[in-house]
């Protein structure tokens, strides 16, 4: 696989399996949830480091889940302790960041941990960094590792795709007919953990929080139904990537910066302009409506 | 011939509720096919005893059993409609999807709606004369249709027992006649029905039985027996300025 | 060496006093600030404005050239009023809420900042190397003039919550209220967005961008829990922000080599626990408690009840277990705790009969029941009739009704309960019994 073709496919993995999750987390009012699980998991990262003494991946994965998780759990229970939203996030993550970052600057000696690199990591690196299977180069770690998540996010969406929907519309109602609605937050909340882990491995925090909510909230504004919204957010997501990556190589920028503006351009394209709620649209048919109001008067 | 079971009875039940304002010492048994007004004054505990009977929150003390055994192993006896405001009406689907969704509890876990869900919820749409509107993005709907589009979700959920929270609430005339003729019609199925309801005019016309609330239970009867100037007196206290008609004149004094 | 004389060797070094001074100023004016944002339910603007500075501070360096604090401050400024702008057009101008609009304006202008960076790293604008620094935060590197900015602009934020101190305190309570009233709401908001991003951008430098949300939140969430006035609210969410600022910045002096803005947070997390765990009233462990205690209380009341109401109706007054158990479900466990205690108390006694605990009050155990049964029936009564009688039996603050009767509601709940059939009509003993009643009979 070429450079270039490498950089496409796992930027758009990426944004496929963040763009289907985000739908959910948007609908259920915890967008801000990417941020905080990106910024949590680095305890996670450096513990699980600390233990297993290796730069591999797989640990790190599990320790950063781990914490993605336990962010998330956190934020639960000082909900349900009557702290409000905004601030039993806000607590959480930056307490957990912060303890990261301590963690990594006691340990500077054994972690050999770039900071920047850990949750800013870049992309234009991923076609270098492969996994080799019984000797055999198997291709790029990231597009295997944030492939798995997308799979995994297809399949456990897919089984349980009536009780996602409902546990979004209408937890309470749910609850009522037996749903384990604490289970489907968690469940949820595990598998933005888990894709949140194994794309800002190779793409970096940024453009995970990015592809999370901007091809979702686009998807939003253009269609009324979910399983659309779900496809449109998809597709939105990974035509921001590939578009993103042009942007990049025209202008020679940050190809996770690129990414995250050409998401933010088809954001604005549909507030603007979507055909059921975009702003110039509902313009247009008011004008429209008042002149033929006005013809009728005449 | 008297039946062993009522479909809802409760045991002393109290509920604190944060630090708001408790319920207590609710106690009663739900006579079987009888449309029940759940009546009080605003902060009475009315949604409370309803989300309180249906497991939604915890209780302080006291017992619900439905047909005997506690909810949990009765769920699918019970139709349940929440209030219209606690949902986000935004949500991208249809005025049938949110109908289907009453099918989800009998479906258990993996299974999809399959045809038969989908034309039992276009009977329910029906019912609630919103057929025409089932491919409608519920955004679109009015206040009232979104309301029956509730009702019918509940009619999807084919149960013995509904508990409806304020269904009147911000509703038009189209609606409420609809509305009333459910009622009736569950009531001619012999199914139970409790509604809390908040406007007294309309008290006596539409329940037979009623239970009367002011964080604990005032009353519990047929209408015509516990919907007196004495019990309205001991619900709302000095609140209520403007009483209904009643069928014994009695002078409230303040 | 301990911790104490550490403190006080490095409080003689001048430098890193500059860096204490620094911290704490930040610590008081962002826990000001927070507290305003944190009521306003606007928590996380903090996070999204730290985010929003990148493109601004970048813009500020490619258009001047340099580094100076100053400039980067009024970059920052721009970008994060346009981030707030961006924030209220999308959430009012289509249906996206207020969570999305923020990840989505945090994430894009991020991520504009981002190729900014690049932009400035790959075309040769000079020395850009102190860039990241001001983003991720290094208050070590603190000097004198960056004091003296952030000491500036730090009086000034205090001094403008000051001034608008109950137009702020309208906006975030009710700000259609207050635009009724005539207050220029969408400009006060304007207002309290600007302190903000101005309290966020001097923190940048020392803090960072992840920990500067902190500094805005956690104060202000912890000192929530210690009162319910606003005015008090804010002085105490100023200190613990201070404290937090100092706490951290002497651990870090003392301790080997640890980063100031980490451990600042880690700070004010630790005070934001202990508020939420031990404070007085909203404290958890107050709550649980009160729970307990009012569980105990409710069973205790129960076995009196069923005593005295068998008793009421003619019965023998002696229960077993099984009868209470019938009309108050309570779990066997908490009755038994009930009873146990009520015994030591004296007010009943348990004796076991045909394979059953049969309960009897005592003298005094009846004169307890009847107090309660009253006290409960008066309660009940009051509920019903508050708007006429008025007078309070409710718990200052939580609303629940304490049970104590004041003694001039004493006589017309009386009379109300008369007129229900409420009143207690079994006497354990005359003579015992206050005089306040005495003239009506069962």
């Amino acid at each position: 696989m070429s450079m270039g073709l490498t950089i496409m496919v796992t930027g758009a993995l990426v944004a496929a399996s963040c763009g289907f999750l985000g739908c959910f987390l948007i609908l259920r009012r915890m967008a801000m949830l990417g941020d905080a699980i990106s910024h949590a998991v680095l305890p996670g990262i450096v513990i699980a480091f600390l233990i297993s003494g290796s730069r591999d991946s797989l640990p790190m994965l599990l320790g950063a889940a781990a914490f993605g998780l336990l962010c998330t759990f956190f934020i639960q229970s000082l909900r349900s302790q009557g702290v409000q939203s905004d601030a039993a996030i806000s607590v959480t993550f930056t307490a957990l960041f912060a303890i990261g970052v301590i963690l990594v600057s006691l340990y500077t000696r054994q972690v050999d941990l770039d900071l920047d690199c850990v949750l800013y990591g870049e992309i234009a690196y991923v076609p270098w960094d492969t996994l080799s299977l019984f000797g055999h180069n198997i291709g790029p770690k990231a597009i295997w590792g944030v492939g798995t998540a997308f799979l995994l996010s297809l399949l456990i969406v897919g089984l349980f795709f009536k009780e996602f929907k409902i546990v979004s519309f209408d937890p309470q109602m749910a609850a009522a007919l037996g749903i384990p609605v604490l289970l489907i937050h968690y469940l949820l909340m595990g598998l933005v953990s888990v894709t949140t882990v194994a794309s800002f491995e190779s793409v970096g925090a940024i453009l995970v929080v990015a592809m999370l909510t901007v091809p979702s909230a686009t998807a939003y504004l253009l269609t009324d139904r979910l399983e659309t919204m779900l496809a449109i957010s998809v597709g939105a997501g990974i035509l921001s990537s590939l578009f993103g990556y042009w942007l990049a190589l025209v202008f020679d920028a940050s190809i996770a910066g690129s990414m995250t503006v050409a998401a933010g351009t088809f954001f604005l394209l549909a507030f603007l302009f979507s055909p059921l709620h975009g702003v110039v649209t509902r313009w247009l048919i008011r004008r429209r409506l008042r002149t033929a109001t006005a013809v009728d008067h005449r | 011939m008297k039946r062993i079971h009522s479909p809802v009875s409760i045991r002393d039940l109290s509920v604190a509720y944060h630090r708001k304002p408790v319920l207590r010492d609710i106690q009663f048994d739900a006579p079987e096919g009888k449309l029940i007004g759940i009546v009080g004054p605003n902060g009475a505990g009315k949604s409370t005893l309803i989300k309180a009977m249906m497991n939604l929150l915890p209780l302080t003390s006291g017992d619900v059993k439905i047909y005997g055994k506690p909810y949990k192993e009765q769920r699918d006896l019970v139709g349940y409609v929440p209030q219209r405001e606690s949902v986000d009406w935004d949500f991208p689907t249809s005025a049938l999807d949110v109908v289907l969704m009453g099918r989800y509890g009998k479906l258990g876990w993996f299974r999809r709606p399959k045809a038969a869900d989908r034309e039992f919820a276009m009977d329910c749409l029906d019912k609630v004369g919103m057929a025409d509107f089932a491919k409608r993005q519920i955004s679109q709907l009015s206040g009232g249709q979104q309301q029956r589009v509730f009702l019918a979700r509940s009619l999807a959920q084919d149960a013995r027992i509904y508990f409806m929270d304020e269904p009147f609430v911000g509703v038009d005339a189209a609606t409420e006649k609809a509305i009333i003729r459910l009622l009736n019609e569950l009531k001619a199925q012999e199914k139970t029905v409790l509604v809390v309801h908040h406007d007294l005019q309309t008290v006596r016309e539409y329940f037979d039985w009623l239970l009367m609330l002011n964080m604990r239970q005032i009353a519990f009867g047929p209408t015509s027996w516990v919907f007196t100037a004495d019990h309205l007196q001991k619900t709302y206290g000095g609140r209520l300025t403007v009483l209904p008609e009643l069928p014994d004149p009695v002078a409230v004094t303040r | 060496m301990n911790f104490l004389s550490q403190a006080s060797h490095f409080l003689s070094d001048p430098n890193t006093l500059w860096v204490l001074s620094g911290t704490v100023l930040l610590g008081l004016s962002s826990g000001v600030i927070g507290s305003f944002a944190f009521l306003r339910k606007r928590g996380l603007m903090g996070d999204v404005l730290a985010h929003a500075a990148l493109p601004g501070i970048c813009l500020a360096f490619m258009l001047t050239g340099s580094k100076n604090p100053f400039f980067f401050l009024i970059g920052a400024t721009v970008t994060g009023i346009l981030a707030s702008m961006a924030i209220n057009a999308i959430t009012r101008f289509s249906r996206i809420k207020e969570d999305t609009a923020l990840a989505l304006v945090l994430s894009v202008f991020f991520g504009v900042g981002i190729v900014f960076l690049t932009q400035i790293q790959h075309t040769n604008y000079g020395n850009q190397s102190g860039l990241d620094k001001f983003l991720f935060g290094q208050s070590a590197s603190l000097v004198g003039d960056d004091v003296w900015v952030m000491g500036g602009v730090a009086i000034a934020l205090l001094l403008f919550s000051l001034l608008f101190f109950k137009e702020f305190k309208l906006l975030c309570f009710d700000p259609g209220f207050g635009r009724s009233l005539g207050f220029p709401v969408g400009m006060l908001d304007l207002v309290l967005m600007l302190m903000l991003v101005v309290a966020v951008v001097i923190g940048l430098q020392a803090a960072g961008v992840v920990l500067m949300a902190a500094l805005i939140i956690t104060p202000a969430a912890a000192a929530r829990y210690w009162t319910e006035r606003l005015d008090r609210m804010l002085v105490l969410s100023a200190l613990l922000g201070g404290m937090s600022g100092a706490l951290g910045t002497l651990f870090s002096a003392t301790t080997a080599n640890l980063p100031t803005g980490p451990l600042i947070v880690v700070a004010a997390t630790v005070v934001f626990l202990i508020s939420l765990i031990f404070s007085p009233r909203r404290g958890l462990l107050a709550k649980a408690v009160r729970l307990a205690r009012m569980r105990k209380q409710a069973a205790r009341e129960r076995v009196l009840h069923s005593l005295y109401e068998n008793r009421e109706q003619g019965g023998s007054g002696e229960l077993d277990t099984e009868t209470i158990l019938q009309k108050y479900p309570i779990p066997r466990r908490r009755l038994k705790s009930a009873l146990a205690s009520l015994m030591r108390d004296g007010w009943i006694q348990v004796c076991k009969r045909n394979g059953a605990f049969r309960i009897r009050g005592t003298e005094e155990g009846w004169i307890q029941a009847y107090e309660t049964v009253l006290r409960t029936r008066m309660t009940e009564v009051w509920m019903m009739h508050e708007n006429e009688i008025g007078g309070n039996l409710r718990e200052e603050g939580t609303g629940s009704v304490t049970g104590e009767i004041p003694p001039d509601l004493f006589e017309p709940l009386w009379n109300l309960l008369v007129k229900h059939g409420r009143e207690p009509k079994w006497k354990p003993d005359a003579g015992s019994i206050p005089a306040g009643e005495g003239g009506i009979t069962p």
